[in-house]
């Protein structure tokens, strides 16, 4: 912009420095591509072996994690990734929309910041202590009264069939479902501060009321960034380790028992990576951190992609 | 639907929408009420100053833990921190063209990568050529961890500064990078100091991406470059263990360690808030 003014007075060590400044904060910038390339290149490289031997298709489809004779199938794990997402996803979906329309379609401005705040503090606390949590106040509390009460209602459904062990899927799933709460909460609250509010005023001057007009007024416009903020937590909840690890009950098996101990994805690789003995092992659940980061990098793309399409591109606003 | 239905309908929702309020808070002041409580019990001078003692033998603490975790994390931010905010800076004066573009999505999608993962590329990239499982494994792992938002975060706060300010050093003939240096960034200053806080505390409470980069170990490591405790993973230890002992040690751990990730969270607020009442002045 000044440039063309600058060049005719210009001195000339400031124009080396300037440029110098250019190419130094470029390479920073590039610093980032570098690291994206680096987690690319080493995932592939120790994950290789496996994936030469057995082919990624029936790596995944594989149910047989046999260590000892080096035979590493997927399956069992990929199967609780999903279920205990799953069952995150059901629980913390219809809670963080609720909470979120309540703060910013049901509640004064002026109290939000006060509501908004145990939001935060549920979002910061560490995954190993929601584990610490999980296995000491949750597992119990399944256990005792809850199981058995859903087997007794429920227990018809293949869901809550077997022996209340507290550890497992249910476990796994409803402490997913308090981490991604927040993170779902946050992105439906920005999402719904861009609904237009003549939207709303067009609504209730027809005669709706709140409730109406969030329904066919706010809901609608604000849908395609809510499913944005859904996808990024099931995004979190897929690769999440340490609670998971502590509560899902670690048994590589596939059971259609909410009830039933299982494992996933990242537990696995937490539970058997210092350990692991061989080029093989090793890769193999290397191969399954490299399944993992695919599978985020695909979600997180689209869930970033459906929230910038939803808030129009708009430059966020600083609280 | 008659009138009073659809009030019915409205006053009910209303309260279906609140009892999601109750519900989110109820989880965490489960978590905060014991933590507090049970970790409390365990609390003493030497908790923080002695080596865990093997099972059976009464007291100890994790001192080496509580060291190792402030050594990994501060070795993280050496050197996540300046590669962080330098990208944030690119994105904010250099980030409109093509490669700026591709950086930034990069760097929202990274934001998204498990942290287990971000321990595997460490593995690969430090302990496989080291040979041995270290802090600076620790770090390096922390340290990818904490440039995808810091990079965003500060991009944010850079572009907060007002354009005019930028102009006027230039039109005074300060060179480009000393503007940037002196104008744009000392103003941005106290809200990138609140993201690098809030990077940290982050990167404290993390245990997935240390379990086998810089592992454990029972006793004060003496170089960065040795197997090294952390609060984290001695908390999953003592928590997963057989024994009742180890059980309460773990949740003053988990007291302990939310001290430390709070205090950071909570500092980084009141910077925040601050920096507001500056610029309302």
């Amino acid at each position: 912009m000044l440039r063309g003014l600058g060049a005719e007075i210009v001195v000339p060590g400031r124009r080396l420095a300037d440029r110098l400044w250019g190419i130094g904060l470029t390479a920073l910038g590039g610093a980032v591509l570098v690291v994206a390339g680096l987690i690319v290149l080493q995932l592939t490289r120790l994950s290789a072996p496996v994936l030469h031997q057995a082919g990624l298709l029936s790596f995944v489809t594989s149910k047989k994690w046999d260590v000892v004779n080096d035979t590493f199938g997927a399956a069992a794990y990929v199967y609780g990734t999903l279920v205990t997402s799953t069952v995150a996803l059901l629980f913390a979906m219809p809670v963080a929309v609720g909470l979120a329309l309540f703060l910013t379609e049901m509640t004064k401005p002026q109290f939000r910041p006060i509501i908004a705040f145990p939001l935060e503090l549920l979002a910061g606390i560490p995954s190993v202590v929601y584990g610490l949590w999980g296995l000491f106040v949750l597992v119990p509390v399944l256990r005792d009264p809850i199981e058995p009460f859903l087997a007794r209602t429920l227990g018809f459904l293949p869901f809550f069939k077997g022996p209340p062990i507290g550890l497992g899927f249910l476990a796994a799933g409803v402490i997913l479902a308090i981490m991604i709460l927040p993170t779902i909460t946050a992105i439906s609250i920005e999402v719904l501060r861009t609904v237009p509010g003549s939207l709303r005023e067009a609504a209730l001057a027809l005669g709706a009321t709140r409730w109406e007009a969030i329904r066919v007024a706010v809901l609608p416009y604000a849908r395609t960034g809510i499913i944005g903020g859904i996808i990024l937590g099931l995004g979190r909840a897929l690769g999440e380790t340490m609670a998971v690890t502590m509560v899902i009950g670690n048994a590589p098996q596939i059971s259609a028992s909410l009830f039933a101990p299982g494992y996933s994805l990242p537990a696995v690789i937490a539970n058997e990576f210092a350990e692991a003995s061989g080029a093989l092992h090793t890769g193999a659940l290397a191969a399954l951190g490299l399944l993992l980061f695919g599978v985020t990098l695909l979600l997180n793309a689209a869930a970033r992609l459906l929230v910038r399409v939803a808030t129009g591109g708009a430059k966020r606003v600083a609280a | 639907m008659t009138l009073r239905s659809r009030k019915l309908i409205n006053g009910a929702m209303t309260v279906v929408c609140g009892c999601a309020l109750l519900i989110a808070l109820v989880p965490l002041a489960s978590v905060l009420w014991l933590v507090i409580s049970r970790g409390l019990a365990g609390l003493s001078f030497a908790f923080f100053t002695q080596l865990p003692k093997p099972i059976g033998e009464p007291g100890g603490g994790v001192g080496n833990a509580i060291l190792g975790t402030l050594l990994i994390v501060a070795l993280g931010s050496a050197i996540g921190i300046p590669l962080g905010v330098g990208a944030g800076v690119f994105l904010a004066e250099k980030g409109d063209g093509a490669l700026g573009r591709v950086v930034r999505f990069v760097a929202e999608v990274l934001s998204g990568v498990p942290s287990i993962v971000v321990g595997i590329v460490a593995y690969g990239l430090v302990v496989l050529p080291m040979r041995h499982y270290s802090a600076w494994a620790g770090a390096v792992a922390l340290a990818v961890l904490m440039v995808p938002s810091l990079a965003r975060g500060t991009e944010e706060l850079v572009r907060l500064v007002p354009r005019t300010l930028n102009e006027a050093s230039l039109a005074l003939g300060v060179p480009e990078w000393k503007t940037s240096l002196r104008v744009v960034l000392r103003t941005a200053l106290p809200g990138i100091v609140t993201a690098i806080l809030l990077g940290i505390s982050r990167a404290a409470g993390e245990t997935a991406p240390l379990l086998f980069t810089s592992l454990n170990n029972q006793y004060w490591s003496t170089s960065p470059g040795q197997p090294t405790a952390s609060l984290t993973v001695q908390i999953f230890n003592y928590a997963t263990s057989p024994y009742e002992d180890w059980h309460s040690k773990a949740w003053t751990a988990a007291l302990i360690l939310l001290l430390l990730v709070g205090s950071l969270s909570l500092g980084a607020k009141l910077l925040a808030r601050n920096r507001l009442k500056g610029l309302a002045r």
